[in-house]
């Protein structure tokens, strides 16, 4: 953040780097330009993110891909709720019987070898789906253990996802996103720009033909980890993309070698949509000698002589990728960076959980309709066809006829079905001296409203209340709306301020919630200024110490939190506080009942 | 089957290398859990690994059971031949290294009825799945946390009693089934069950090296070999080759390596500084400990073992502590330090 953020003047001032414009390439011809290079090398630069809202501008990139595949390449597309018989192959129930003998189906996957696959609102694809995905990736073939059938199939192929996320929290899982070499974004490209590609399917057939051929030097991938390295940039896939990028490149321009102009399109490519840091702005002498070299084989001679132009090299590819950073990206990152990772990774509040009987069919299992599971009549049939002759043969030799479809214990599929967790909210509430004695009232009265919005959203309160030496649970998680009332109404105020006591009972509570696969909400009103430390003892410096440690536990457990400041005129002690647990922090005199209301639905939904 | 990239060359990530080349050795150390970052080369270990080990001698059976092995741990036909006083004939195998892909169903895994004897002949015959073919071998998972329970459930029965027993369609099968559950995962993509995770030996954290030589040696590398895989692995038998023999002499260190009552004494007190659940943990610590000496050829356990492994070992096993904010891996690295200072 310290960086100032790129300006303008630093995009034109990539003098170095020839482009036909001058004034840097346009998003949309790099845009066109990555379905180009992905086409050159689908297997080595694994595919496309691409990000925008369903349009002509899409429209025409996806037409424009489409045509630069040579002919013959399968097109196939994979909706968002594939079954795993679709996207992996298994039994085609209806050859098999009609055949007599098992007959395998191919799944999207297999039948998309040397092709593309567009994963259709790709933002929304389970962890699940993506996760069979990236084990073809990595393995360059699909492995099919389903239905009785052993079946190992090569497949490559190029991803194209269609991520119509909108906003920070919604995008691609990382899992996948990782192993795209280009992410492109759509959405400022008018209409207009969108024009047509200069590339046609003879470049393509031509480049891919040079590909293997082309070389890159050492010094060449030193900088492009460098410069990886420089933009914050974790994985190490997005050297190895940048490498193959570059090389398609080369391969498009019909060069042998990879030259300056093909390192600054994959830096710009790939390397700049990654980047979470700026670089430093003078990169100082002593960051980068290389330790070299270690053991290098074949290259000594001309180790020396190359030192003094790599790092020109680095400055000018640096530049190039620094400039197709987007002004602002790095502001926006530095703030989405921790939402981002929680609410990716784990889902939002109200995770995902198996449940017997309720929620969204997920799948099927084999098993008994017992425990008010519900029976799958199609896939109990599905299961029991292939045995019917079986079946019949056993029955003739023991004397038996019949013609009727026979259904045995093992053929009884049940329906899983998938609901949110529970979620309970936790009270915190600070009943002190301090705080209590003039907002405990509006505290209260804003907890009133937010347990009938709970109620309505039948999920389950929780209420701690601390003060005077130590914390107490005054309800244990209920849905009882009464007695939660009661309870509060009975709070008395006054007494010390045991923060620390408080947080962490109610991080206990949460994490046996946790535990038993409920969603926490952790609600703390206070006003941040504990003097009560955890064995009881006064003092506002160790009191307020473990309120620290405590509060950074909270955040280690990533529970969704928010804090409520009652003081009468809010300090920073509270905003700190708030930073320290991960927590949505909302000042009380700036809330009145309801908007205490709208934020918690806001941080809880 | 594509060609695997070799295991030798491989850069840095050295404990998850140790980790994996000790389970080779000590196939009771009860498998490997690796987990951490994107692109970390995971799964190119566990398959480099599986193109490098030593061959097996197995006997002619479908389960290719150990010649060796007493009776109880064989297949039924290898008991029935053994009976009657006949040899079951043996050769030498690769050593089995079986995947376990996502979306597998639950008659592929433990065995069911097999199908196509059904269809064509209306026999009813046991096809054995995945976890005969790993017998004596590697069960590989990757992302294991993104399996499904129910398999999760059939997988960890197996896996503690070494047996699989197969109850469906009116057949009742039994037949061994000792494998190295190796699973691979990112912790970002969902938490893996605590009575899963307790299931592995050893657990592994791999992360992105962050300097630049390390870096690039790992990109020179993998572009050579996507360049032309068949000359990158001629070039890296000889390593290869290496790293095998040192499995080899490993297992054959293995049974004469002696655990001092020292650094018994010391593993128990580790673990007792850190609280684990059970004895579990300090069996494991000991036996990857041998393990470990084993593989460097020593043939007494000394703390220095201890020391190296324990990370691995036992940082799977701590109880969740909501009231400390630092990691599992840090903990057992600070009570390293409590215990034999630095």
């Amino acid at each position: 953040m310290s960086g100032s953020g790129p300006t303008p003047a630093v995009a034109d001032g990539s003098g170095p780097v020839q482009q036909p414009t001058g004034a840097g390439p346009a998003p949309w011809d790099d845009a066109v330009l990555a379905a180009v290079l992905m086409t050159v090398d689908p297997a080595g630069t694994g595919g496309v993110c691409l990000r925008a809202l369903p349009g002509p501008v899409r429209d025409q990139w996806l037409s424009i891909m489409r045509d630069l595949q040579p002919e013959g390449t399968p097109m196939r597309r994979v909706p968002l709720h594939v079954s795993d018989g679709r996207l992996l192959g298994g039994l085609d129930l209806a050859a098999t019987l009609s055949a007599g003998r098992p007959v395998a189906e191919r799944g999207l996957l297999v039948e998309a070898d040397g092709g593309v696959i567009e994963l259709a609102m790709a933002e929304r694809i389970a962890p699940g789906t993506a996760a069979r995905l990236t084990m073809a990736f990595d393995s360059g073939e699909v492995l099919l253990e389903r239905d009785g059938l052993t079946m190992r199939t090569p497949s490559k192929f190029a991803v194209v996802a269609l991520d119509e996320g909108v906003g920070e929290d919604e995008g691609l899982l990382n899992a996948l996103l990782d192993r795209l070499a280009f992410h492109l974004e759509l959405s400022d490209i008018r209409v207009h720009e969108a024009i047509a590609c200069d590339y046609d399917v003879d470049d393509i057939i031509a480049a891919r033909t040079r590909l293997r051929d082309v070389t890159i030097e050492e010094a060449q991938i030193e900088t492009l980890c460098g410069i990886a390295l420089a933009l914050g940039i974790p994985s190490l896939r997005a050297s190895i993309f940048a490498a193959c990028v570059a090389r398609a490149h080369a391969a498009l321009e019909e060069r042998a070698e990879v030259a300056d102009e093909d390192m600054a399109v994959a830096g710009r490519l790939v390397l700049a949509p990654r980047a979470t840091q700026l670089p430093p702005m003078e990169p100082p002498p002593d960051e980068p000698p290389p330790p070299e070299p270690e053991q290098e084989q074949d290259q000594d001679q001309n180790q020396s002589n190359e030192q003094q132009e790599p790092q020109e090299l680095d400055d000018q590819i640096l530049e190039a990728t620094k400039a197709a950073i987007p002004a602002g990206l790095l502001a926006q990152l530095q703030m989405g960076k921790l939402r981002r990772s929680r609410s990716r990774a784990t889902g939002k509040a109200g995770a995902m959980q198996n449940a017997p009987s309720r929620g969204r069919p997920a799948g099927v299992l084999r098993g008994e309709p017992r425990h008010g599971q519900r029976m799958n009549v199609v896939e109990t049939l599905r299961a029991a066809a292939p045995w019917q002759r079986l079946r019949r043969e056993e029955r003739a030799r023991v004397g038996q006829h019949s013609t009727r479809i026979e259904v045995r214990q093992d053929d009884f599929r049940i329906t899983r079905f998938k609901h949110k967790s529970e979620t309970t909210t936790i009270f915190m509430v600070d009943a002190s001296g301090s705080s209590a004695l003039h907002r405990l009232s509006e505290a209260k009265g804003a907890v009133e409203l937010l347990l009938a919005d709970c109620y309505v959203r039948r999920d389950k309160v929780a209420l701690i209340a601390f003060r005077g030496k130590d914390a107490e649970i005054l309800l244990p998680p209920t849905r009882s709306l009464v007695r939660a009332k009661r309870s509060l109404a009975g709070l008395p105020g006054g007494g010390g301020t045991p923060l620390a006591a408080g947080l962490d009972l109610g991080m206990l509570m949460a994490d046996s919630i946790q535990r038993r696969g409920g969603t926490p909400v952790l609600i703390l009103m206070t006003d941040g200024r504990a003097n009560v430390a955890r064995d009881g003892t006064g003092g506002r410096a160790r009191a307020g110490e473990e309120a620290t440690a405590a509060a950074r536990a909270v955040r280690a457990l990533e529970i969704t939190s928010l804090m409520i400041d009652t003081s009468p005129r809010p300090r920073q002690e509270g905003r700190d506080l708030a930073q320290e647990m991960g927590a949505v922090y909302l000042p009380l005199p700036h809330a009145d009942a309801t908007s205490l209301n709208q934020a918690v639905r806001a941080t809880t939904r | 089957m594509p060609i695997p990239f070799p295991f030798s060359a491989i850069v840095a990530q050295e404990e998850m290398k140790r980790s994996l080349l000790i389970a080779a050795i000590d196939p009771s150390i009860g498998g490997v859990l690796v987990f951490g970052d994107r692109g970390t080369g995971k799964s190119t270990a566990i398959r480099g690994l599986a193109a490098l080990l030593p061959k097996m001698q197995a006997a002619d059976c479908t389960y290719h059971c150990d010649p060796e092995a007493g009776d109880d741990a064989v297949c039924a036909d290898c008991r029935e031949t053994r009976k009657h006083g006949g040899k079951v004939k043996s050769y030498k195998v690769t050593v089995p290294v079986v995947d376990l892909p996502l979306g597998a169903t639950e008659d592929r895994v433990i065995g069911a009825l097999d199908l196509e004897r059904a269809l064509t002949k209306g026999e009813k015959a046991f096809e054995p799945g995945l976890l005969a073919r790993a017998h004596r071998g590697f069960l590989y998972i990757d992302e294991v946390n993104l399996l499904e329970d129910h398999l999760v459930d059939s997988l960890l029965d197996v896996a503690a009693s070494g047996e699989n027993l197969v109850e469906r369609e009116g057949l009742s099968v039994r037949h061994p089934a000792r494998f190295v559950l190796v699973g691979s995962g990112n912790p970002e993509e969902g938490e893996l069950r605590p009575q899963l995770q307790d299931r592995f030996g050893l657990s592994v954290e791999v992360k992105t090296p962050g300097d630049l030589p390390t870096r690039m040696k790992v990109v020179r590398l993998r572009d050579e070999f996507e360049r032309d895989p068949n000359a990158f692995v001629t070039k890296w038998k000889r390593k290869d080759g290496k790293v095998r023999r040192l499995i080899e002499k490993g297992r054959e260190v293995l049974p004469e390596v002696v655990v001092p009552d020292k650094t018994l004494e010391e593993a128990g007190k580790l673990c007792i500084r850190l609280g684990t659940d059970g004895l579990r943990g300090e069996l494991t610590l000991i036996r990857a400990a041998r393990g470990l000496a084993a593989l460097q050829g020593d043939t007494e356990v000394t703390v220095e073992h201890l020391k190296t492994i324990a990370t691995s070992a036992l940082r799977h096993r701590l109880r969740r502590d909501p009231l400390d904010e630092s990691g599992s891996t840090s903990r057992v690295e600070r009570a390293l330090q409590e215990q034999f200072g630095e």
